[in-house]
Parts: C-alpha cells; sequence; structure tokens
C-alpha cells in the first residue's frame, strides 16, 4: 500500500504560561485510502497533532510528510495553496463564515483552488450539499442554522475540493445518533471508493471501532497503534 | 481568478455591514469635503487679492526717490580728499525735483527688452479736488491711457464713461468711483483740481473706474500727461514715474533690480510694492495646506480605526479562510479592498461635499467694507484641488489600510480556531 502521511519524530512545545511538552517524539504513517482515528483523553494533544498535521501549524519539531510532499519548513503562501488542494479540515467546532450562505461557504474553497468553471462549483456544492442532506439549506445564510446543520455544512466544505486527506476533529461531536451514522457511512464510502484518506478526532468508541484503525494517545505519547 | 474571489469576499463583508461602511466613508467624506471647502476657498481669496493687487501696481515701478543725505558737497568731487576736508553745515536742500531725467531714453531702451509688454511714463502728484462746497485729498496721475490700459487692464475697470474720451475731450479726467461718489460728480460734470503750488484747473469728468481696492478708488484720477505738466508748471518732458509691464510678471525681482542700478533710479517690482499684502497672502497659503492636511490625515485615522476593528471583529473569519487555503496574500487583498472601496467612494462623495459647500460660500453675500469691492465671497473652483482630493484621499487610505491588512494576513490562524 502507498504512504499519504508520514510523521518522523515531531515534538512540540509550549511555552506560554509555562514551557509544557505537548506532543513526545510522535512516529506513525497513515495509508492512502485508510480511516483513522485519534483517541484519547482530553488534552493529551490530539487537536495539537492534528493541527500540525494540518500544515497551519508550523511551529514543531521534527518532519511530516503527505503525500510525498514535505510540508515541513515551507513557506506560508506554500503550504496555504498545498491546503487548499490537499486537504479538507472539519474543526471541533463548526466554523462558517456568517456573512455568506451555507452553498457560498461551501464553494468558496474551490472557487481559491480556480480548477472548475463557477456553474461547476455550484454543481458540486449541491452534490456534497445532498450528500449531507442539506440542499434544502444551500440559500440559507450560514448563521441562521443550527449548530447540527452547520457542522454538516461545514464537512461539505472540507470534501468540496476532493482533498488527498480529510481531517476531523470531532466531527460528530454536534451531531444525532443518525446523522453521525449518516457522516460515518460518507466518510467510509469517500476512503473505500475513492481512495481519500480520513484523519478523525473521536471520543465516540462506537465511531472509533468501526473505523479501519485507532491510534491512542496520552499525555503526547502515542500509547497504541 | 484568485483576485476575484477576494474581491467578492470583500463585497460581501463591506455589503453586510453597511451602517460601519457607512460611517467609515463619511469621515473620508467629511474630511476631503472641508478640504476642498477650505482650499477652494482661500486660494479664492488669495487669487482674488493677487489679481487687484497685480492690476493695481505695476510690474515694475521706475521713480526718483528723493535722497535726504546732503552731507557731501560736490567741492569733494574736484579737491585732494588728502589734503582738504570740507565740512558742510546745516545743508538745505533747494530746487530738488522729483522727476526723472532723460524720460526718452531710458523708455526708448526699457522697450528694447524681451520681457517688456508695455511702458507707461507718469508725471503724479497730489492735488485737491473741488466740486462744490466739497473738497478733497487726493492724486492726480498723468498719463498716456492707452499704455496706462495696457497696464491696469482698465477696459475692465470702467464703471462708466469710455477711455476713448481721455483723448477727445480737452481737459478730460477719469475718476475713481469712490472718489467720484465723495464729489457727487459723474460724467460731463465739471470739477476742480488744485496743486500744491496752488494752481487749479478745471476738468470735465468722462468716465469713472474701480479697482476693487479702497485705497485706490477713493483718491486716485487719470488726466493725460499734458494736462499735469500744465496744471504744475512744468515742461513737456517732466514725468516721475515710468510703470512697465511684463509678459511674465514672475520675472519682475531681477529685472527690477537690473533696471534700478542701470538707470540710477529707484526701481520696485510688484512684489516689494505689496510687501506686507503678499506675506499676508503666503501666511494663508501655508494655513491652507496645513489645516488641508490635516483633514486628510484624520480622515486617513479614520479609516485605520475602523480597519483595525474590522478585522479584530474577523479573526474567526481570517482563520477558517487560512484553513481552507487561502494565502496571507489573500487575506491582505481583502481587507484592503474593503479600504480602498471605503476610500474612492468615501472621495468621490467627499467632491461632491465640497462642491456643493464651495458653491454655498460663493452665493455668500460678502460683508460690505471700505477697502475691497466684492459682492460675495471669491470662491475658485480648480480642478486640480478636486484630482488632488481624491488621489490623496485614496492615497491615506491606501496606507491607512495597508498597515492592517498587512496584519490580517500575518495572523495565526491556529491561535484563534483553538478558541
Ligand atoms: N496555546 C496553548 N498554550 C499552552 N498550552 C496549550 C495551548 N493549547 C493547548 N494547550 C495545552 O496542550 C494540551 C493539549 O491540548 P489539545 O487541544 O491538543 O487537547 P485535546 O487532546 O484536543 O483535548 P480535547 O479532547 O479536550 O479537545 C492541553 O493540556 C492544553 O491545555
Ligand atoms: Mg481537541
Amino acid at each position: 500500500m502507498e504512504t499519504v502521511l508520514k510523521a518522523t519524530g515531531v515534538n512540540k512545545f509550549f511555552y506560554e504560561p509555562e514551557e509544557f511538552h505537548v506532543l513526545k517524539d510522535i512516529n506513525f504513517e497513515v495509508e492512502k485510502g485508510e480511516f483513522l482515528t485519534l483517541m484519547g483523553k482530553s488534552g493529551c494533544g490530539k487537536s495539537t497533532l492534528l493541527y500540525l498535521l494540518s500544515t497551519m501549524d508550523t511551529d514543531y519539531k521534527g518532519e511530516i510528510v503527505i503525500n510525498n510532499y514535505k510540508v515541513t519548513g515551507r513557506k506560508q503562501n506554500e503550504l496555504a495553496a498545498f491546503r487548499n488542494e490537499h486537504i479538507g479540515f472539519v474543526f471541533q467546532f463548526h466554523f462558517l463564515l456568517p456573512e455568506f450562505t451555507a452553498l457560498k461557504n461551501v464553494m468558496l474553497p474551490a472557487e481559491k483552488l480556480g480548477k472548475y468553471s463557477r456553474s461547476e462549483i455550484e454543481d458540486r456544492a449541491y452534490e456534497k450539499l445532498k450528500m449531507l442532506d442539506m440542499q434544502d439549506f444551500a440559500k440559507k445564510l450560514s448563521s441562521k442554522l443550527s449548530g447540527g446543520q452547520a457542522q454538516r455544512i461545514a464537512i461539505a466544505r472540507a470534501l468540496i475540493n476532493d482533498p488527498t486527506i480529510i481531517m476531523g476533529d470531532e466531527p460528530t461531536g454536534n451531531l444525532d445518533t443518525t446523522n453521525t451514522q449518516i457522516v460515518f457511512e460518507i466518510l467510509k464510502e469517500l476512503s473505500g471508493h475513492k481512495g481519500q484518506t480520513i484523519i478523525a478526532v473521536t471520543h465516540d468508541p462506537e465511531f472509533a471501532h468501526k473505523s479501519d484503525r485507532i491510534i491512542e494517545m496520552k499525555d503526547g505519547d502515542i500509547i497504541k497503534q | 481568478m484568485s483576485l476575484i474571489v477576494n474581491l467578492g469576499i470583500a463585497k460581501t463583508h463591506l455589503l453586510s455591514k453597511k451602517r460601519q461602511t457607512l460611517v467609515a466613508m463619511m469621515g473620508v467624506t467629511f474630511g476631503i469635503g472641508m478640504y476642498l471647502l477650505m482650499i477652494s476657498f482661500m486660494s479664492g481669496f488669495n487669487e482674488y487679492l493677487e489679481d487687484t493687487l497685480l492690476s493695481a501696481t505695476p510690474d515694475i515701478h521706475i521713480y526718483n526717490d528723493i535722497k535726504s543725505d546732503f552731507s557731501r558737497s560736490i567741492l569733494d568731487e574736484i579737491s585732494d580728499s588728502n589734503e582738504v576736508i570740507n565740512i558742510i553745515h546745516h545743508p538745505k536742500p533747494k530746487n530738488i525735483t522729483p522727476n526723472i531725467h532723460n524720460p526718452k531714453q531710458i523708455i526708448a531702451d526699457i522697450k528694447t527688452f524681451d520681457n517688456v509688454l508695455a511702458v507707461s511714463p507718469q508725471l503724479s502728484s497730489q492735488v485737491f479736488y473741488n466740486n462744490g462746497p466739497v473738497q478733497l485729498n487726493g492724486s492726480i496721475n498723468g498719463v498716456n491711457i492707452l499704455e496706462e490700459a495696457k497696464l491696469t487692464g482698465l477696459y475692465d475697470k470702467m464703471k462708466t464713461g469710455r477711455i476713448e474720451d481721455l483723448l477727445k475731450v480737452d481737459n478730460g479726467i477719469l475718476l475713481g468711483h469712490g472718489l467720484a461718489t465723495k464729489l457727487n460728480a459723474s460724467v460731463g460734470d465739471l470739477v476742480t483740481l488744485a496743486s500744491p503750488q496752488g494752481t487749479s484747473m478745471s476738468f470735465r469728468v468722462v468716465g469713472t473706474f474701480q479697482f476693487g481696492l479702497g485705497t485706490l478708488d477713493n483718491v486716485r484720477s487719470y488726466v493725460s500727461l499734458k494736462s499735469v505738466q500744465q496744471l504744475l508748471g512744468k515742461d513737456n518732458q517732466y514725468i516721475t514715474d515710468i510703470d512697465i509691464k511684463m509678459k511674465d510678471y514672475t520675472n519682475a525681482k531681477s529685472l527690477a533690480a537690473s533696471f534700478g542700478s542701470k538707470y540710477a533710479y529707484k526701481a520696485d517690482d510688484w512684489e516689494t510694492a505689496n510687501a506686507s499684502a503678499m506675506i499676508s497672502i503666503n501666511i494663508r497659503n501655508v494655513m491652507t495646506i496645513v489645516v488641508s492636511f490635516t483633514l486628510l490625515v484624520v480622515a486617513g485615522f479614520g479609516i485605520y480605526n475602523i480597519m483595525n476593528m474590522t478585522i479584530q471583529n474577523k479573526l474567526k473569519d481570517i482563520a477558517i479562510l487560512k484553513a481552507e487555503g487561502f494565502a496571507p496574500n489573500d487575506i491582505m487583498q481583502i481587507f484592503l479592498f474593503q479600504s480602498l472601496t471605503i476610500g474612492f467612494f468615501g472621495a468621490i462623495l467627499g467632491l461632491i461635499l465640497g462642491y456643493l459647500m464651495s458653491c454655498g460660500v460663493w452665493n455668500l453675500p460678502f460683508p460690505k467694507n471700505e477697502f475691497i469691492s466684492i459682492t460675495h465671497y471669491p470662491v475658485t473652483f480648480h480642478v486640480r484641488h478636486y484630482v488632488f482630493g481624491i488621489v490623496f484621499g485614496m492615497l491615506t487610505t491606501l496606507i491607512a489600510g495597508l498597515m492592517p491588512s498587512l496584519k490580517a494576513g500575518k495572523i495565526d490562524p491556529v491561535a484563534i480556531l483553538r478558541g
């Protein structure tokens, strides 16, 4: 199998309010098409690790390679372009741009990518919204959506550019069991048939156990792969 | 491509906060509007004053500045000063005439200069004007009226009568408007003038003129050169002043200096003659620039504040956009475009406001006074002031918007997304 992500000797420190070793020599690999879940107690460093992998946080030691592209040490502009094309991120709390409609929120990353025409982008956005059963809310202002609805829009947004890796920080944290089930099925489908890789942080053991592999963390260490 | 997306985001931001956008624009509008009002009014006033002063003063004025130092004796010239010392006690001047000698040669010589447009020899004197019981102190200028008209633009200053009649009518006179009013004299009336020597002559009024400056209109009158020579009992070569108009009056200063040393008479340029007025014009210019600059800079600070506030409120959105793959430059563009839009429309509205306010001031009646005769506040409408306003307005918003926008581009998304 093809390796899509490789982290070698990743260490991270926080210096405020005092020096704190959050991630301690993290080493792991993820294969293409794998559905990986990250588990561990609150505060053990899951989100921190995910931000490093997402290329948004560049302040760490060690090396991260994604899709045979070494992201460590790259310039902000290069990382932004890479992120745009290869990484879809779902935040722990849904974050949508409040002035834009749900549809526009989903479309923006694709418009930035500039690979498709406007009408194609709109079609694709509708397609993603339909997958999450949110097509009826497309024209609604995103600030007027409920927490769970917004979360599903955020997931659709993460999928719009068909990224190599979809990262989720508790992507189903705000959803009821039905919708959690739907999201799980979608992610499963994406990893299985389309070969997209999923890395999701979760506190939901049931969700985790249905995934391909669980990485368990404790106090900044990986204790079980 | 990226730019279009960024502009779209900026537009949505602006439109979703209409009130804030409008308030920010009003800051610029007010600043530019006030700047325009200020500069239009001040330059209007200055130009009016400069124009009247310029038309009332010759570009160069040559005259005989009577010396009061008589301590040197003509004996010094002929005796050897090493052996003899000449001392003069109680010198008393006698028969000193204030006229210019050799006027014909001097005038002919002045006319050879390229930059000289017109030369007007004059004979001026203090006189008393009598019309019935009214007796007024004033001055009379004997001139070649056609040359003088070229110098002062007298044709445009005539209130009644015609300049040419001065040539036709025997002993005609053109009276200053204020003088005519005080004498209660109008075209066709006779006025009697008395010279300091006691001789008197009657003149028939053929017209009145108004320069707009009380100091002139209340005292001056024009007659032919010959008439004054006759009044004073002088020969037909006797003149006291030579007034010169130049093609380019900005060169007057240097030319006046060279005339002064060449002919050995005093030669004043218009700036020296109007030194005090020029100082006040300069001070007004400096004040106008300072106040205008302040107004525009304050408008810039307004934009700076509002952009900082906007960005502070949009930290989350910036972090999301960055997570989606928008680069620091994209974020910078989004916010810079917002401030430039505010600056542009604010400046356009400012131009309109400034224009309307200038029109308003232009229509205000000017308080009546003795010294300047204008009915309305003088206001200029120069395109360059408006161009400068919009360029400077855009420039301040560019600078004021650039700093917060660059800062927005550098925001660390992780710190914000963690909450
Ligand atoms: N900016 C920061 N400065 C200092 N310490 C931080 C900072 N951000 C996080 N931490 C600390 O780092 C540790 C890991 O935080 P992290 O957010 O990765 O936890 P987590 O595993 O995602 O927890 P949860 O399941 O509650 O989301 C925590 O102890 C947290 O207090
Ligand atoms: Mg977390």
